[in-house]
Parts: C-alpha cells; structure tokens; sequence
C-alpha cells in the first residue's frame, strides 16, 4: 500500500495523517505530545510507532511533508512607514505567510527600537516603507538601522523599489536578507504574495530554532511551511476549487486553540449595497487573522482578565462556576484535557468567547456619517455578510457534541448591526482534523486535496 | 527628462462630489504628473498619509459642499508635524458657503498656510500652469 504521511509539529501535539496515495482516503490519523524541550524527533517517532500498530499492515510512505507551529512558531516582526499604510501592509503578509507577529513598527527607528528587535526571538523581520517611487528616507534609514545593529536574522526587504540597490549596499555581506516585491506598490494596494512566498522559502531553510528539527528534516522530506500557512493554503484551495474540481465560494475557517484563535477568510469581502464607499488600505482575498488574547490555555488567563469576562458570563449561562479557579486552572496547566461535562462546557463557553471577538475583529465594519446630502456609509474593511460557509477546526470543535453550537456564535443576529458578521453561514467541520495536512497535499496533488476535503469536511 | 511630480488628490471631508475629482485626475495626468488620488470623503490624514508614503509633492484638496474650511482647518500643522514641511498645498472647488468677497476667503486659506487657493470656475489650464511654476524651475520640463 503506497501512502502520503503529513506531519504537524504543534506546540502541544504532533499529528500525523496517512493519506492513501490513490484512493482518497485517510488511512489513520495519530497523534503524540510534542518534544520540544530535548528534541522534536521523539515525539515524531512515537506518533508514527502508534500510527503503524493502529493501521496494521506494511505501508509504503511514497511521500513525507511537514509544517510545524512548534516552540511558538514563526515569528516575524515586520517593519512599515505609516501604520495604518505600509506597516499595515507588512503585518498582513507576515501573517498570511502564517507567521506570528510579535512586534509592528513604523516610520524611523530609534536605537532603543533597535535594541528591542535584537533581544526579540523574532525569526524573520520584514522591512517594508515607501510605495514604488515614493518615500525612500524611512526605508533607508531602518537598514542603516539593521546594519549598525548587526541584527543576525534575514530580512525580507519589500519596500519602495527605487531603494534596492541603496539596501542592498547598505546590508553588503553583513546582513542576511531577500529582496522581493513591494507589500504596497501604490497606495492602498496591497501585494503580499511575493513576500509570503519568500518567507515561506526561509521558514523552510532556516528552521534551526527548535532543538532536533534537523534531524527529523533528514527522515522526513522537509518542514516545507509552518501549520498556519497550510490551513490558509487548504482554504484557499477549497474555496477556489482546483482545474477538475469546483470549489466551495466564500468561506472562512474558524481554528480556536491553546494560544490563539486565528480566523482564515477566502472572500473578497467588498460591499453587498452599492451606495457603501469602500475605504482603507486594500483587503487580500486570504485574509488571516490571529488573535493572541484570546484561545482556551495560554491565553484563557489574557481572554478572561481583558475583553472576554463579560461574554464568558454570558456563554455559561449562569451556570455556577468558580471562575478564577477554572480559567487560573486551564492556564498553568496547558496540557489539560476536559475530563467531565462541567469541564466541557466551560471549556466550549471560553471557545464562544474566542469565535465571537475573533470573528468581530476579523470582518470590516460600515460607518455612518451625515453629509449635507444625507447619510453616506462607508466600509473598511470586509464585509462577510453573505459569507456561504463557516468552517470550525481545532480540539475543542472536533470534539465537542454540539460544534455548531459553538460556531454559531460567530454569526450576526442583530437586525441592523454595522459589523458586518456573515449572517445566514452553512457550517462546516474538519471533523477528522485534517485541515493542515490537506494543505500539505495540495503541494503535491491539488486536485486530490480538493476532493478529499469535499469527503471529509461534513457540514453540520 | 525630470521624475515625474507626485500630487496626492482628494474630496476632503463628507463630500461625496466624485465627478470634479476624475476629471482633475485626468487632466492632471495627461499633463504629465504623478497622480494619487485618493478619491471622495478623504480625511485630513488619509491625504497625509499617502503623501509620506508616495513622497508627493504637493496636496490637492477639492471641496464642493461648502463646508470646505471648516474640513480644512488645521492640516497645515498636522502637515508640519507629520514632516511634509515642504509639500504645497492647493484647494479649490466651492470652498465656502454664500456670497463672500473671493480676496477674504484667499486670505483665509492663506493664513491657514495653503499655497494655492482657487476660486469656482478656475480652469484646469491655471492649475496645471501652476504647479509647473511651482514645481518645475523650468515651465516646459513637464510638457
């Protein structure tokens, strides 16, 4: 039997898929705790011994590909001119590169700035500045920066084209960097691919950072993204739909877990009514965002303490718990799986919690304003309102009795809200979790990876 | 041959006159100039904004509705802060309500520190001469 063997080094798991090379289907799924702390091979090899005793025969692994989110995943710090313009701008490619973004900064750094991103445990920075043919100063001021820093980590330079050859003199052989297109080459437009893809290629070269990895690269074929930017590739693929098989439209993947909840949306999101003028810097069609405050472990503590304590009250229902004691229990102890019903659904009131903001923060917003010519609206943002489908995935979703429950929440009710929440959503479950793998396989054979997650993606 | 000249244009304020602002857009680059426009409803800082990302050199704010100083008010200073110390600042369009003396109301956009103040019914020919002469030591380098 010939398979396809994908791996995910979380934080916490590390998950394999054994995917049938011909028929499409998963074989088996296992999973075993990550070892980061002395080497990651560990946890692999005990997954994949489990693995082997479930299936039960011989199987041939025709191919082996990772992505890995392990010891924090990837960090980024990325570097911009206006906040709200370039800054923007680069904070979204680092993201859709499924990075993690630790720190934004924006026009000219000072030595202080400076010192901060040298003791970051940042991966990668990613400079940008200056649409093509626009400001230069801000740009060259930051390598001038870097330089004198002697920051060790690569830089991904994606600013005003007309600066290159002044960067890439000012780096010379000191600085480890990558040149690539501009994040926004004219104002309000945004072009993160090129740059994603770049950082992707020095995720995939670079990742030294978590002890063993090296050696699991020489058994396995290669780390090739870290997890987030597959989840984004497997949605963009299942809604785009491949060259034999057709798509599923406009669909955003709701990933609750231990630190963060991150929403994927594949939409162009503009807007439904004709008189509402769109503003800001322009939305990706991938759009993902993370929200670190708020998942069910790390940050339940940062969920409760800040924007969720009102909401979490409300998700449970005046069911009687001691709050500080549940969230202050999930929070030292990251590794905790609920054992009883109470546990459960307090664990799927947080996850409510996460869906609701997360989604809130996600999607655009409509203002109104009055003009001497009456109200005029306008959108920043996306607008996901007729969004078709709602997909939930992680630990909480696949094993909670009621998924759509919990995914509901991320729909609007209001009659006439200005945040513009899909509203009549179809739900979905990645009930086998193997939105990541599939992610992987679409590297390989798109067409496979479409028509497996049409199999295995149940709406609920 | 010289760069070309960047102009950041755009509807200040809440007016939503759209037609003026595409025809300026035009003729502006049919002149040969570099031209971001940011369109209606434009706050004072969205023109900021993409002037130091697109180091323009001038701002060109349009207003229609007659509430055109009140929405001009103070972006001399914020473009003074922001480091645009050196970019021009054209208005023009029907910048103030009733019928008031024209040599008032430019000596009021004066002193709020705009370059060039504009009249109703200005052609696009004297705008396009003048940034020329303001920006271009020699007229015919932009033809």
């Amino acid at each position: 039997m010939d398979a396809y063997l994908f791996i995910d080094f979380g934080s916490t798991f590390t998950k394999l898929t054994l995917v049938d090379a011909y028929e499409d289907n998963v074989i088996a799924t296992e999973k075993s705790h990550t070892t980061v702390n002395n080497d990651v091979a560990e946890g692999y090899e005990k997954a994949l011994r489990m693995l082997r005793k479930k299936v039960g025969k011989a199987f041939n692994i025709k191919k082996k590909l990772a992505c890995s989110s392990a010891a924090g995943g990837l960090k980024i710090i990325s570097i911009g001119l206006v906040p709200e313009l370039t800054a923007e701008a680069a904070k979204r490619a680092a993201l859709g590169a499924g990075a993690k973004v630790i720190k934004t900064y924006s026009f000219q750094l000072n030595h202080c700035e400076m010192e901060e991103v040298k003791n970051s445990d940042a991966n990668i920075i990613l400079l940008a500045g200056g649409t093509d043919g626009g400001n230069s100063k801000s740009i060259i001021h930051n390598a001038k920066m870097i330089a004198k820093h002697k920051i060790s980590i690569p830089i991904v330079v994606g600013g005003n084209k007309s600066c290159t050859d002044e960067v890439k003199e000012i780096f010379g052989k000191d600085i480890e960097y990558y040149i690539t297109e501009n994040v926004m080459p004219k104002l309000n437009t945004i072009n993160i691919d090129p740059a994603r893809e770049i950082i992707r290629k020095i995720f995939m070269n670079n990742i030294t950072h978590v002890p063993g990895m090296n050696e699991v690269e020489e058994k396995i074929s290669q780390v090739i993204m870290p997890t987030p930017a597959a989840v984004l590739r497997a949605t963009e693929v299942l809604s785009k739909g491949s060259l034999r098989e057709s798509g599923l439209g406009d669909l955003a993947v709701v990933d609750i877990g231990g630190a963060t909840t991150d929403i994927h949306s594949a939409a162009e999101g503009y807007p439904i009514k004709s008189s509402v003028l769109l503003k800001g810097l322009q939305e990706p069609f991938m759009k993902r965002t993370v929200e670190g405050d708020l998942g069910l472990r790390y940050s339940a503590k940062s969920l409760y303490e800040g924007s969720g304590s009102l909401l979490l009250k409300k998700y449970l229902n005046d069911k009687k718990y001691n709050l500080d004691e549940e969230i202050d229990k999930r929070y030292k102890n990251v590794d905790i799986v609920p054992e009883n019903e109470d546990e459960r659904y307090f664990d799927e009131a947080i996850a409510k919690v996460c869906v609701d903001i997360s989604m809130e923060r996600h999607v655009g917003k409509i203002e109104s304003l009055y003009s001497p010519t009456g109200m005029i609206f306008y959108q920043e943002g996306k607008d996901l309102q007729n969004l078709s489908y709602l997909l939930g995935t992680g630990g909480v979703l696949v094993n909670s009795y009621n998924p759509k429950n919990i995914l509901e929440v991320g729909l609007n009710k209001e009659e006439n809200s200005m945040i513009l929440k899909p509203r009549n959503s179809k739900f979905l479950l990645d009930k086998e979790y193997i939105l990541s793998a599939m992610g992987l396989l679409s590297t390989i054979d798109e067409e496979k990876a479409v028509r497996m997650m049409k199999k295995y993606i149940v709406e609920i | 041959m010289q760069d070309k000249k960047t102009i950041v244009l755009g509807v200040i304020g809440s007016d939503c006159h759209a037609v003026g602002n595409k025809i300026l857009d035009h003729a502006l680059t049919e002149s040969g100039f570099n031209v971001v426009n940011i369109g209606v409803m434009s706050p004072q800082e969205d023109f900021i904004n993409a002037a130091i990302e697109t180091d323009a050199d001038v701002i060109m704010v349009s207003s229609l509705y007659g509430h055109g100083e009140i929405d001009c008010r103070g972006m001399k200073d914020k473009c003074l802060e922001a480091g645009l110390e050196d970019v021009l600042l054209y208005v023009g369009g029907n910048i103030v309500v009733g019928k008031q003396e024209w040599k008032d109301v430019k000596y009021r956009f004066n002193a709020m520190g705009f370059d060039r103040i504009y009249p109703p019914g200005t052609s696009l020919e004297r705008a396009v001469e003048d940034l020329r002469a303001d920006l271009y030591k020699d007229h015919r380098a932009a033809v």
